[in-house]
């Protein structure tokens, strides 16, 4: 009786009810497992991403004698002691030929100044790599000694890429990243918000438009490695844009990001509650005084916002700029549009295919840089929105 | 002189002409309004419009020539453009102050000027389209003269090598028929990678995006969500970067613990990394769904005595199932496109096997390595590309097309 009673009143003692609830129970687990492994992964992502590269923000420097003498004159290297030629770096000692021939006065003197220490020296004392016995117990001695020091790597900064890991820097990659971010936008704001504008404001509903429209959400589910096919063979092969320049590289991603300036900038416009258009036509503006003198300004943040996040975007990516050959090594930074340049993640991408283990750590610490610039400006977007957004 | 030196040319002489046609104007306006004449527009706008009249013609003229030299009807010298383009600005700007009388509408004819400006800006992006298609299309015919479809769609080779040695002049050392481009390999590998990512990527956010919609509360949800998309803002070279120097290495030891030996570019590795990356696509489109399901249905369930989870499996999934498949069907499609975490981690030996333990390429990568390095732009190794990025776009598009049509189905049921 009591079984029978139970089921009726649906009690929580009965044992089907308790499964139900135990199974209940069961599936918010594996939602908030779901979750959490998500969670985890990112952590996992960005502890691993910052422990390879925060050593990079550092590297060894020797306190060297360079002795311009006579040999100095023809190869750098042999300005150098005999003993530190192979801790000291190459590349620190390969312009003392140039050097001495710009200055005259130079040779035959000597003089006491800090070098980079070479790739390998700085990655054992950095724990990365391994050294022949008897180098290492040199190395150690001179760290006991204070003739090698660890010091900021402003270089990495203010430099470009090198072969020699221990002098390779973002610097050239940066300004690229920048003069193509500049064509970019100069290339998509203008018409993003234009067309934004027409579809919203101006566009009669008819076949045009929605071809306009069906199209626009397609170009940006496109992969963008279309997009670098599309800029190879029309901007490239038909006009005759320079290869690698900033130019082409700008305009593919012009075209990338363009679609997505225009669905933002079009969410922005029609946040702009339809009181305020009236209100306008009412006091006799036309169209066009509508929009530029009322609907505009209240809607800007908005199609900042957008903007901001469509050039995050277009400044992370990297297959269409390979396939328009942006991966050129480019140790000096570009001037123009027009010269060959690389950008920061074709950078990263550089040097995670190099094999030597030094530029690990400079993958890294680019990404580290990469990933500080995006999350800022994801930030400012963030930032724009709720300072600016205004409910109606 | 240079196209740019041109254009740049041209504009500077444009600008100051076009504030001297606003001056003008809108002096001629002023002045007759001052005699107490009523004019139908704004002082401006009569300004604006002789700009208009002295502008547009003189600029459609540049950009015709430009058109024409560029497809190669006539080349006209880039002076007599210049100066050509600059005397019809020139009458433009009399004709458009001549113009200006108290019924000419000018702030009717700017909106109208404007209207076409607007359109022929929201054109480009047709354009655009237009040109992918086309310069693909057209690049992969000519690939498609030299190499069969039907060895295209059905060969299991893929080795497209030997044309390099073609290309450098020294085709007589290769024996006849030495490269094969059988794509069947290639695609196996992007529908192996493709599988893997969704398998990761569609448990994790499914379930997550349930989470969210259901479960949490308002502060739970606001925290979650941001930190999921910071997710979809890595740039793909980063991960790339995870999948190759952090993922691998794991994954190889771990199937070595088991007795399995991985290659370090398994195609599982990569697969798994770009699944973490469509996690966020597949959790936000899902929640979106999910929470535009009416509440009267979840109502009706929990009236029925069902427990939050049977009302999300038996009534609330059943209903979000279109949305849920759509976002899907847009991870398979951002899946298949990616290309730098493959270029980066998986292989590129074209490798036909059931095996996520061994490398495997993908036709992203493959696009890829057939277009850098100093190839000849005709090589049918160059071409092949073009051909692979013509069938990877007609296949996104239309996971695209499918996408939007069941979202659009599924709003119209629920809205």
């Amino acid at each position: 009786m009591s079984t029978t009673q139970s089921r009726l009143t649906g009690s929580a003692n009965d044992p089907r009810i308790k499964a139900r609830y135990r199974k209940e129970k069961r599936f918010k687990a594996y939602t908030i497992a779901a979750l959490f492994t998500a969670f985890a992964i990112i952590v996992a992502f960005f502890t691993d991403i910052i422990s390879q590269g925060y050593t990079a923000f550092w590297r060894a420097e020797v306190n060297v004698t360079l002795d311009y003498n006579e040999r100095a004159e023809r190869i750098g290297r042999f300005a150098l002691a005999e003993d530190m030629r192979d801790i000291a770096s190459r590349g620190a000692v390969r312009s003392i030929p140039l050097e001495i021939k710009n200055n005259p006065e130079l040779a035959g003197t000597t003089r006491q100044t800090w070098v980079p220490a070479y790739s390998r020296i700085d990655q054992y004392l950095k724990g990365r790599e391994e050294l022949p016995p008897e180098l290492a117990r040199q190395v150690d001695a001179m760290v006991e000694a204070g003739t090698i020091r660890s010091s900021f790597n402003w270089a990495f900064f203010t430099s470009g890429d090198s072969k020699l890991p221990e002098l390779a820097g973002i610097f050239s990659a940066a300004v690229g990243s920048v003069l193509v971010l500049f064509v970019t936008l100069v290339f998509a704001f203008p018409i993003g918000v234009m067309s934004a504008i027409y579809l919203e404001e101006f566009a009669p509903d008819n076949k045009l438009t929605q071809a306009i429209e069906v199209n626009i959400n397609n170009l940006a589910a496109v992969p963008s490695i279309i997009f670098g096919l599309l800029g190879l063979a029309v901007f490239i092969g038909t006009f005759g844009v320079p290869r690698s320049s900033a130019l082409v590289g700008g305009l593919t991603l012009g075209l990338m990001t363009l679609p997505i300036i225009i669905i933002s900038t079009r969410a922005a416009l029609r946040a702009v509650p339809d009181p305020i258009r009236l209100g306008a036509f009412a006091m006799g503006c036309s169209r066009w005084q509508v929009v530029r003198d009322h609907v505009l300004p209240l809607s800007l943040p908005g199609i900042l916002t957008g903007t901001i996040i469509g050039l995050a975007q277009a400044m992370g990516e990297t297959a269409p700029l390979i396939i328009v050959g942006m991966i050129a090594y480019i140790p000096d930074a570009p001037s123009s549009i027009f010269e060959s340049a690389t950008v920061l993640p074709a950078q990263v991408f550089t040097w995670a295919s190099e094999p030597r283990k030094a530029f690990v750590e400079k993958t890294a610490a680019g990404i580290i840089v990469l990933l500080a610039i995006l999350l800022t400006l994801n930030a400012t977007a963030v930032f724009l929105r709720r300072k600016f957004e205004r409910r109606w | 002189m240079g196209i740019g030196l041109t254009t740049l040319l041209l504009l500077a002489a444009l600008a100051p002409l076009g504030f001297l046609a606003y001056r003008l104007g809108r002096g001629k306006a002023l002045s007759a309004m001052a005699a107490g004449i009523s004019m139908h527009s704004r002082p401006q706008q009569y300004g604006w419009y002789s700009v208009v009249w002295m502008g547009l013609p003189a600029l459609g003229v540049a950009i015709a020539a430009g058109l024409l030299s560029l497809f190669g009807v006539i080349s006209p010298a880039r002076e007599l453009v210049l100066i050509v383009s600059l005397a019809i600005a020139l009458l433009g700007l009399a004709q458009g102050l001549r113009a200006i009388r108290p019924e000419v509408r000018a702030r009717n004819a700017l909106d109208g000027v404007i209207r076409w400006l607007l359109l022929s800006a929201a054109l480009i992006s047709i354009v655009t389209t237009v040109a992918i298609v086309l310069s693909i299309l057209f690049e992969a015919m000519r690939f498609f003269r030299e190499v069969s479809v039907w060895e295209f769609v059905t060969g299991t080779v893929w080795s497209p090598g030997d044309t390099f040695l073609e290309a450098a002049g020294r085709g007589d050392e290769v024996g006849e028929n030495t490269s094969f481009f059988g794509s069947v390999p290639l695609f196996a590998g992007t529908f192996m990678v493709t599988a893997i990512a969704m398998a990761t990527a569609l448990p994790i956010g499914l379930l997550s995006a349930i989470f969210m919609s259901e479960y949490a509360s308002h502060r739970q949800r606001g925290f979650a969500k941001p930190i999921l998309e910071i997710l979809a803002g890595i740039p793909t070279v980063v991960y790339g970067f995870f999948a190759a120097i952090t993922v691998t290495p794991i994954i190889v030891d771990i199937a070595a613990f088991f007795g399995l030996d991985a290659s370090y570019s398994n195609i599982l590795s990569p697969g798994i990394v770009m699944g973490i990356m469509i996690i966020p696509f597949i959790s936000s489109l899902s929640d979106d769904v999910i929470n535009s399901i009416p509440q009267s249905l979840r109502q009706g369930a929990y009236a029925l005595g069902t427990t939050k989870s049977e009302t999300i499996q038996k009534v609330i999934l059943p209903a979000a199932l279109p949305g849920v498949i759509s976002a899907f069907l847009l991870g398979v499609s951002r899946a298949l496109g990616e290309t730098m975490i493959v270029v980066m981690a998986a292989g590129v030996r074209p490798n036909l096997t059931w095996n996520p333990l061994e490398d495997m390429t993908t036709v992203t990568v493959s696009i890829v390595y057939s277009l850098t390095g100093d190839l000849a732009f005709d090589s049918p190794q160059t071409l092949s590309a073009f051909a692979l990025g013509l069938v990877l776009f007609i296949v996104t598009l239309s996971l695209n097309l499918v996408s939007t049509y069941l979202v659009r189905r599924f709003k119209q049921k629920y809205d």
